[in-house]
């Protein structure tokens, strides 16, 4: 994280309580916290209402209310996570809301996973194998309200949301059976209705909250079967969809206060670069212009329309310090690269036998080097951010997918202790990645406001957005490998550009018995974010098109090449059986068409794909269709899945035909869509979605199924072509059919 | 100066520059927000809107050639496709697909593809794909596209 919060100290606990009057909350809360005191006083809004902590509210009116400490960006974390609670509850759907828990201290996720992991809190043992799997991932993805990582159903839902649900429905059940004095087995909770049918007994969850409030919440609430579930696993329409429709969905972008002024940014277009001086006496006399200033890197202009401000720009003469950095282009960096790979082993990723000498005695070899571009995000909603400081207290509006952290961001830049922000989280047009941890542009929305006497929207034109992102590094990685006489890999030996999260990205799931991955550090001035599956983005194309170049080499067909080197992993080959089985592998093509196939796993999700191509009269591949098969451990709503799935393969897919940001001077050569290509209706291949439900762990899915597809496009590429295309995006390469038996490559 | 326009049936009259963006006229000055800022070169149309019931970008389109015009944003979209309240058939259509997901691209695809059925109530995917030059960084085209299908067959 980019925040110094404190970790906290303080014991946590699952906690109850209601008042007189009716109602329960439920949630894990910091015990005895003032903070904990001022967020229930902004929750509690009606008669009887009452808010502890975190999660659950059941009112008098027998409505729950699930506060969701995740960002909403598409991925229908509002709903899913509201379906989980739902569920242990046993409760009537159409009787849950949602609400985004407002981004304050208390509703910070490290409840569960200091509590559980530390076991201070005692763990639930209905999740043995979590601990040691999540270790501190998931203290990393909880500690704030951090939306990344695929990581919200699976930590705060499966963590969060379950146990809540379950044992709010355990204190309703007790209550009943005390007040009605009958046994608690013979109490049945269905739908928010308790009911004892001996007796004739029956209340609604809200009539019954207050008394549930009473009873001291279980410590190891009794989590239901999955063969009971009612609502997981339901196509649920999600809860955000209807404001999405008719404009009224309110984004970061939307915020609009009273005397409000915006601000438009000329950044240094050199990474890393600064303002020497700037002239911003014309642009002062421009209509609605109120003021010109610097902040740190940029000059900004203030103006009461955001058009006139950024309009007002071209009138500020701006001269740049570049810090010696202007002389970096794409090719500077991939030599580079080169030369760190040259001269440095690196340190260890994989080591398991002595790759080296399966090298030397080998029948065969085989080497190979990969590269990918940087990439933008290219959110559709452009970085933006409002601010307004006034008193020594700092509001903010903003789509983040850490709010928390984003608050805190805020503080730190203004000087300020985190008690005196008060963000407002709105949501997010877009997030991939873009706005985690990376949040330099509220930063500067922070920097601006505190020369500003109004509240000050801060909004980058795209262009800034293209040239001023926190890219998907540009990576090289080079390959060797030793076949035997039967054509199985018996070494593996990868040497790679920087290691990022996560730590897995660059391994292989195939039984090779010798390997050696190493990686070497090479910074460069361009800034790094996390983009979609971060580095399993890259690796999945690097290491599934070097296995699909062994396979040809081997004589073998792809898909059964890899079936035969997955046979200890029973997950993978399913997963890959049935993306070969759904697309039709090995089965009759149109004249002119080939497929491609490849699998990775990520974020405890497998993702197979199988792409079918041609190529257009311009020699630009056309995808017509990918099959993905996904096992993602237990589906919790199968649409919302399946939307995931589509939307990875379609981010993944921009990248590998169109995805290439080029670095001349220092500085970004794209700018906007024209020459920062994305995907539109006109390339769509037909997607078809196939989910497993294997038992495994949750996975996540918001991530998953990007990896795999540049491999899968680009290893039909070469069965369409016989051209090994080592380097995205697929538009650079001059590709025809022509030189299908060629040993072309690059 | 003054330009008066007329926005969902409502005339406005701003007193702003000729050569101000529809987008930025009706985002900030008129508050509507449900038309969004993408790229502000035409090339994404976030910020579709309905000029004399024809689809325009309204980033690149100055108040000035707009100015006596009938305009329709997405607020304003139920109501010019006959619905009485609430949502009208294509966006019934879209919520029946679960189409958004981030759903920013969102208004200026309906207002693309409101105009488009307006021309050619039966598109074939070729005509869809002709037509919709949209952009969606959320990869909802299935759905889009499925969407379009279901409320021309309906
Ligand atoms: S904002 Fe107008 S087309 Fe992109
Ligand atoms: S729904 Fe997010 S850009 Fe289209």
């Amino acid at each position: 994280m980019a925040f110094d919060l404190k970790k906290p100290t303080r014991r946590q606990l699952l906690i109850a309580g209601g008042v007189a009057g009716g109602g329960l909350v439920l949630g894990y809360a910091v015990m005895g916290s003032n903070k904990q005191e001022k967020v229930r006083a902004a929750l509690v809004n009606g008669e009887g209402e009452m808010m502890l902590g975190t999660w659950l509210k059941i009112s008098p009116d027998n409505v729950i209310t699930v506060y969701v400490p995740h960002s909403e960006m598409g991925q229908g974390v509002h709903t899913s996570l509201p379906m989980m609670a739902a569920e242990e509850m046993n409760a009537d759907w159409s009787l849950v809301r949602m609400e985004q828990a407002p981004a304050q201290q208390v509703f910070k996720n490290d409840a569960l996973a200091t509590g559980f992991l530390g076991n201070e809190m005692g763990f639930p043992k209905v999740f043995p194998g979590f601990i040691e799997f999540a270790g501190s991932t998931a203290a990393d993805f909880m500690h704030l309200q951090v939306t990344g990582g695929s990581s919200s159903v699976r930590y705060t839902g499966q963590l969060g949301m379950r146990v809540a649900g379950a044992a709010a429905l355990d204190m309703l059940r007790r209550a009943a059976a005390k007040s009605w004095n009958v046994p608690l087995s013979e109490v049945v909770a269905d739908k928010n209705i308790l009911t004892h049918a001996a007796s004739g007994k029956s209340a609604t969850y809200g009539e019954m909250a207050s008394a549930a409030a009473e009873i001291s919440p279980p410590s190891d609430p009794v989590l239901k079967a999955k063969a009971d579930y009612t609502i997981v696993g339901q196509p649920i329409p999600r809860f955000d969809i209807p404001s999405k429709v008719n404009g009224t969905a309110q984004y970061g972008i939307d915020a609009r206060l009273p005397g409000m002024l915006y601000a438009a940014i000329a950044p240094c277009p050199v990474f890393g670069g600064d303002v020497a001086s700037f002239d911003g006496s014309a642009a002062l006399n421009r209509r609605g212009v109120k003021k010109v200033i610097q902040i740190p890197g940029a000059v900004a202009v203030v103006a009461d329309s955001y058009w006139r401000a950024k309009e007002a720009l071209s009138d500020v003469k701006i001269a740049y310090d570049l810090k010696g950095n202007e002389a970096v282009s794409s090719d500077t960096i991939y030599a580079q690269y080169d030369k760190a790979l040259a001269e440095d082993n690196g340190s260890a990723d994989v080591e398991k036998g002595d790759a080296a000498a399966a090298l030397q005695g080998a029948e065969r070899f085989f080497e190979a080097d990969y590269k990918v571009p940087y990439l933008a995000h290219a959110c559709m909603e452009p970085m933006n951010c409002t601010v307004h400081i006034k008193d020594g207290k700092a509001e903010v509006w903003v789509g983040a997918q850490d709010a928390l952290g984003a608050a805190a961001f805020v503080a730190k830049t203004a000087g300020l202790s985190l008690d005196d922000v008060t963000l407002h989280p709105l949501m997010l047009g877009g997030g991939f990645g873009r706005r985690g941890s990376t949040i330099d542009f509220i930063e500067q929305a922070t920097q601006i406001a505190m020369q500003v006497d109004a509240p000050v929207k801060l909004v980058w034109s795209r262009e800034n957005d293209v040239q001023h992102d926190c890219y998907r590094p540009a990576i090289t990685s080079k390959f060797q490998a030793a076949l035997d006489a039967d054509g199985n890999p018996v070494a593996w030996h990868n040497r790679y550009i920087g290691k990022n999260e996560p730590a897995d990205a660059a391994h292989i799931p195939y039984a090779v018995e010798n390997q050696s991955i190493r990686y070497v550090e090479s910074e460069t001035h361009v800034p790094f974010g996390a983009w979609r599956s971060v580095a399993h983005s890259q690796h999945t194309f690097f290491t599934e098109s070097f296995i699909d170049e062994l396979a040809h080499a081997a004589g073998k067909d792809p898909f059964v090449y890899r079936r035969d080197l997955l046979k200890d992993q029973p997950r993978h080959l399913a997963v890959l059986e049935l993306a070969a089985e759904k697309g039709n592998w090995g089965g009759p093509l149109e004249k002119g068409r080939a497929r491609g196939i490849a699998i990775q796993q990520s974020f405890q999700s497998i993702v197979a794909e199988v792409a079918e191509i041609s190529l257009g009269d311009d020699g630009r591949v056309k995808v017509h269709k990918v099959v993905a098969a996904v096992d993602c451990g237990e589906v919790i709503n199968p649409d919302t899945a399946v939307a995931q799935v589509e939307s990875g393969i379609v981010y993944g897919l921009t990248a590998a035909l169109y995805g290439d940001i080029t670095i001349e001077q220092g500085a970004v050569v794209q700018s906007n869509f024209p020459d920062y290509q994305m995907v539109t209706l006109a390339d769509m291949p037909v997607i078809e979605t196939h989910l497993i439900e294997s038992g495994a762990a949750i996975g996540g899915l918001g991530e998953p199924a990007t990896p795999p597809i540049a491999a899968a496009v680009s290893n039909a590429v070469f069965a369409l072509t016989g051209k090994r295309i080592r380097k995205l995006p697929l538009m650079n390469h001059d590709l025809t059919t022509a030189g299908k038996f060629a040993q072309a490559a690059d | 100066m003054a330009i008066t326009l007329k926005v969902n049936g409502v005339e406005q009259t701003l007193d702003v520059e000729p050569d101000m963006p529809l987008l930025w006229a009706l985002r900030d000055e008129l508050g509507m927000t449900g038309t969004k800022f993408g790229c502000g070169i035409a090339a994404c149309g976030a910020c579709t809107v309905h000029v004399d019931g024809q689809a325009m970008r309204s980033c690149v389109t100055p108040l000035a050639a707009v100015e006596g015009s009938d305009i329709t944003t997405i607020e304003g979209l139920a109501k010019a496709l006959g619905a009485e309240e609430g949502l009208s058939a294509l966006q019934a259509a879209w919520v029946a697909e679960q189409v958004p997901q981030c759903g920013y691209c969102q208004s200026g695809m309906l207002m693309a593809v409101s105009s488009l059925l307006k021309e050619n109530p039966k598109p074939t995917d070729a005509d869809i794909d002709a037509a919709i030059t949209n952009i969606c960084r959320c990869g909802t085209y299935p759905r889009i596209r499925a969407a379009i299908h279901a409320v021309t067959t309906a």
